[in-house]
């Protein structure tokens, strides 16, 4: 057990660095997975296409093959994604302006995958409002723009909290797979580092590891399952 | 009525067949790799009585242990464990090769998953606390990999200033060694599961040098000479064992035995020139196998 | 597609002009951007010559044979590794889900014909079970699958327990999976109007019958479409055996770059072979669920199954 003691600092390190990337893949999934949306329940046809191409394709793909063409695919287009190193961002994540470019090629996986997750969610919620609404407002002569704005958006987002509470979970777990993209010293690959190249033993590394992943999840998880009942209780 | 008689045929075909194999097993062991005995309890006896094997070696690494699209593993590790085999008495296509990344390979030994590695695995004394090693069979170094027109980097001591950046493959020895020459982890060493994604961030630019054992590093370079080459001295001395179980020491002797015989006799030289000597690396005098 | 006729009117003429001719300029511009942006840089690297695509996808390539039964090998392995993992977690995560059903009607029983400190104690123990299985669920619902794959992997080991590690793979899968499911059907359950349970009770069943024989059943009935969703993700999550160098899809990749040196074409084949079996599988989860509707739609209004539909969706194809 003194493992988790004595190696305290790379337990917080590889936590601190996990939730970097959490927290900067949930910005812009949730920013990239709203525009997408929007794209799928357009009025205009091939943006639509584009919409539930991208949603197809990147729903149905395992994230280690989204992970790989962003690791050497954007390399072979000849970018290191040097567009992410957005100043001041950096001052606080600082692996975004590191001349390394995998936490950026990692983020951007992670965000383009999870993405098309939050775009469903974004839309169950729209779904969930009544027809009448939207009909409502049409018939007041709300262009489509409008309709979303002032009636359909304010309501659906009740609604889609919850699926997207899930999807983000879904994403701090699956950042897990950073590791074995070049990110050096996130929280999983931490339990590579000490059990193999230190030779700690495995069992206080996998409760330490463990610790590290539910204390991110599970608050999210009970926060959404209160969500979840005030809200079955108001319906 | 039928189907009984038929599955019955079937089944005394197969009777018959298995035979056959079992006879012709016997008469290759009594002529070719003559008549094996060993003594009663030793794992060379239950192994030959077994007639099979499982040998871990590593699955991607050109010119040791890659398992190319025939689907079998190539290189010299590979071969040394085929002259151990032989040395059993057990015909090759009984092997049952596993995968054995730099990071398992203690534990597939431990338990027992795999009779004995040979997966470039460096003979030292934080590993010999759970297992022990025959051999060394080879005496590799650790060495830096870099691309054709770099000058900057000389050595290990480049890393010292903070600049450059460095590649190497996760749990693995070459990974620890570097980072006592880097000065800052997360800015300078990336770390992936195979030396293939490391000579690719070194071809895009995204690494400044691939460090690792000189010969794999040799082999990237073999198969591209236009792009890389070795930027100095190997700076570690990296000698290549087998490995057994702690306790096993007739084990142990045994394959030191056989490794001395396949020194003397060449077919260690013949192992080497098939497969990592293609890469122009040198495989120098036998090293004196270490019998502690 | 019935709620985009909702929130937009019919285009009209001079709309429907204005979004065709925003649609062939919005086409240019994407294949101009595709052509300098993505195809310029990779033609330049020499990434589409046949050299390295050959073996891939020209059947006369003196490696294609060899290429595609490795692949044919990996891809038997992944099938393999999904479809006992699916099994063995909707096994195990129909057992949970009874369980956890059982333990919480339990809980709340007052055990009313037992001497009084024995319904405590009895009354306690139920509780605890109740909470035990509670906390299991959510731990292994909160971490991430690499994780508990490779706990499976480096753990079972360390207690003198191993495998070959298709059964690390499987197990790590059903641990996480088996509790998403249970988690899938126990919702399915509760969600079943009151009357069903009531009725059961009323005609004499136990509380076990009455979940096997009543509740279940519907359950699954309705669950179904995200139990199919379930599937995609385990299929896709077989792909992280890379990690304990199992030998399924991406594993064999991998080998094959090692031996072709065409990552990128070798991965895009196998992304697509993905792609499309996982679209395939989530259509049949949408035409399942299209018939159930079908079979309910006296019951429910259409909107309603079409909101249940995307809902559950949303929830079952984001855990992975």
């Amino acid at each position: 057990m003194s493992v988790l003691i004595d190696r305290f600092d790379v337990f917080a390190g590889g936590f601190w660095l996990t939730l970097q990337i959490c927290v900067l893949a949930a910005l812009g999934a949730l920013i990239l997975g709203a525009v997408v949306a929007v794209l799928r329940i357009s009025p205009v046809p091939p943006l639509r296409a584009v919409g539930t191409g991208y949603v197809n394709v990147f729903r149905n793909m395992p994230l280690t093959v989204v992970m790989f063409f962003a690791a050497f695919g954007l390399p072979a287009l000849g970018s290191n994604a040097d567009f992410l190193r957005i100043p001041g961002l950096d001052v606080v994540f600082s692996r975004l302006g590191t001349d390394l470019p995998y936490f950026r090629f990692a983020l951007i996986a992670l965000v383009l995958y999870t993405a098309a997750f939050v775009c469903e969610a974004l839309r169950s919620g729209v779904n969930a409002v009544p027809p009448g609404q939207a009909e409502a407002a049409r018939s007041l002569g709300l262009t489509f723009g409008q309709n979303l704005r002032y009636v359909v958006l304010p309501q659906s987002w009740k609604a889609s909290i919850v699926p997207l509470g899930s999807v983000i979970i879904a994403m701090i777990k699956n950042s897990a797979l950073v590791g074995f993209f070049g990110v050096v010293g996130d929280l999983s690959q931490t339990a590579d580092q000490l059990t193999s190249a230190e030779g700690y033993a495995f069992v206080p590394v996998a409760i330490g590891i463990s610790i590290g992943y539910l204390i991110m999840t599970v608050p999210l998880g009970a926060f959404l399952d209160r969500i979840e009942k005030r809200q079955a209780v108001a319906r | 009525m039928r189907i009984t008689r038929v599955a019955a045929l079937a089944a005394a075909a197969t009777l018959a067949l298995g035979m056959t194999a079992c006879g012709g097993d016997d008469a290759g062991e009594g002529t070719g790799a003559g008549s094996k005995s060993f003594a009663a309890g030793t794992t060379m006896e239950r192994l030959n009585k077994a007639q099979s094997i499982k040998i871990g070696t590593k699955f991607d690494q050109p010119g040791f242990g890659q398992k190319g699209l025939s689907g079998k593993p190539e290189g010299f590790d590979v071969e040394v464990a085929k002259i151990i085999v032989k040395e059993l008495g057990i015909p090759e296509d009984k092997i049952e090769w596993v995968e054995a990344p730099s990071k398992v390979r203690e534990d597939v030994i431990v338990n027992g998953t795999v009779d004995f590695v040979a997966a470039t695995y460096t003979i030292n004394d934080k590993r010999k606390e759970r297992i022990a090693f025959a051999g060394p069979y080879y005496e590799a170094g650790q060495n830096i990999m870099v691309k054709k027109d770099d000058t900057a980097i000389t050595g290990p001591d480049s890393f010292k200033d903070g600049t450059k950046k460095v590649c190497s493959v996760t749990g693995s020895t070459p990974a620890e060694e570097i980072k006592k020459y880097v000065k800052d982890v997360a800015t300078q060493l990336v770390l992936f599961d195979t030396y293939d994604k490391c000579r690719d961030a070194l071809k895009g630019g995204q690494v400044d040098a691939v460090t690792t054992d000189n010969v794999i590093l040799l082999g990237y370079i073999a198969k591209d000479e236009a792009s890389f080459k070795l930027a100095g001295d190997n700076f570690t001395k990296e000698p290549y064992g087998i490995g057994v179980k702690k306790e096993d020491t007739d084990f142990r002797t045994f394959i030191n035995d056989t490794l001395e015989k396949a020194f003397a006799d060449g077919s260690w030289k013949k192992a080497w020139d098939d497969t990592a000597g293609k890469f122009g690396a040198e495989l120098g005098d036998a090293p004196t196998v270490n019998r502690y | 597609m019935s709620e985009q006729s909702v929130l937009y009117d019919v285009p009209g003429p001079r709309q429907r002009r204005v979004t065709l001719i925003g649609s062939v300029v919005a086409t240019v511009l994407l294949v101009v951007g595709a052509y300098f942006l993505i195809y310029r840089p990779l033609d330049g690297k020499g990434q589409f010559s046949m050299e390295l695509w050959g073996p891939l996808i020209d059947p006369s390539d003196e490696s294609f044979p060899l290429v595609w039964e490795r692949i044919g090998i990996g891809f038997k392995n992944t099938l393999m590794a999904a479809a006992l993992a699916i099994v063995s977690s909707l096994v195990v995560g129909t057992l949970l889900a009874v369980l956890r059903v059982q333990l919480k009607s339990l809980a709340r029983r007052r055990f009313t014909g037992f001497a009084t400190p024995l319904s405590y104690l009895l009354r306690g123990l139920s509780a605890l079970l109740s909470a035990v299985t509670r906390v299991c669920v959510e731990v292994f619902r909160g971490l991430p699958v690499v994780i508990t794959i490779f706990f499976v992997a480096r753990g079972f080991p360390e207690f003198g327990v191993t495998f070959d590690t298709l059964w690390y793979l499987v197990i790590g899968l059903t641990i996480y999976n088996s509790v998403v499911i249970a988690e899938i059907l126990r919702s399915g359950m509760e969600g079943l109007p009151g009357g069903q349970a009531e009725a059961a009770s009323a005609i004499g069943l136990s509380p076990l019958q009455t979940t096997r024989m009543i509740l279940l059943p519907q359950a699954f009935r309705i669950m179904l479409p995200a139990l199919i969703s379930q599937l995609v993700v385990v299929l896709k999550d077989t792909s992280l055996g890379f990690i304990i160098s199992y030998e399924e899809t991406l594993t064999i990749a991998e080998q094959i770059i090692g031996s072709l040196d065409n990552p990128i074409q070798t991965y895009f084949v196998i992304g697509v072979m993905f792609i499309v079996i996982n679209y395939s599988l989530s259509k049949l989860a949408q035409y399942v669920q299209r018939r159930l509707a079908r079979g309910r739609r006296s019951a429910a209004p259409r909107t309603g199954a079409g909101d249940a539909q995307l809902g559950t969706e949303a929830v079952a194809g984001t855990t992975t």
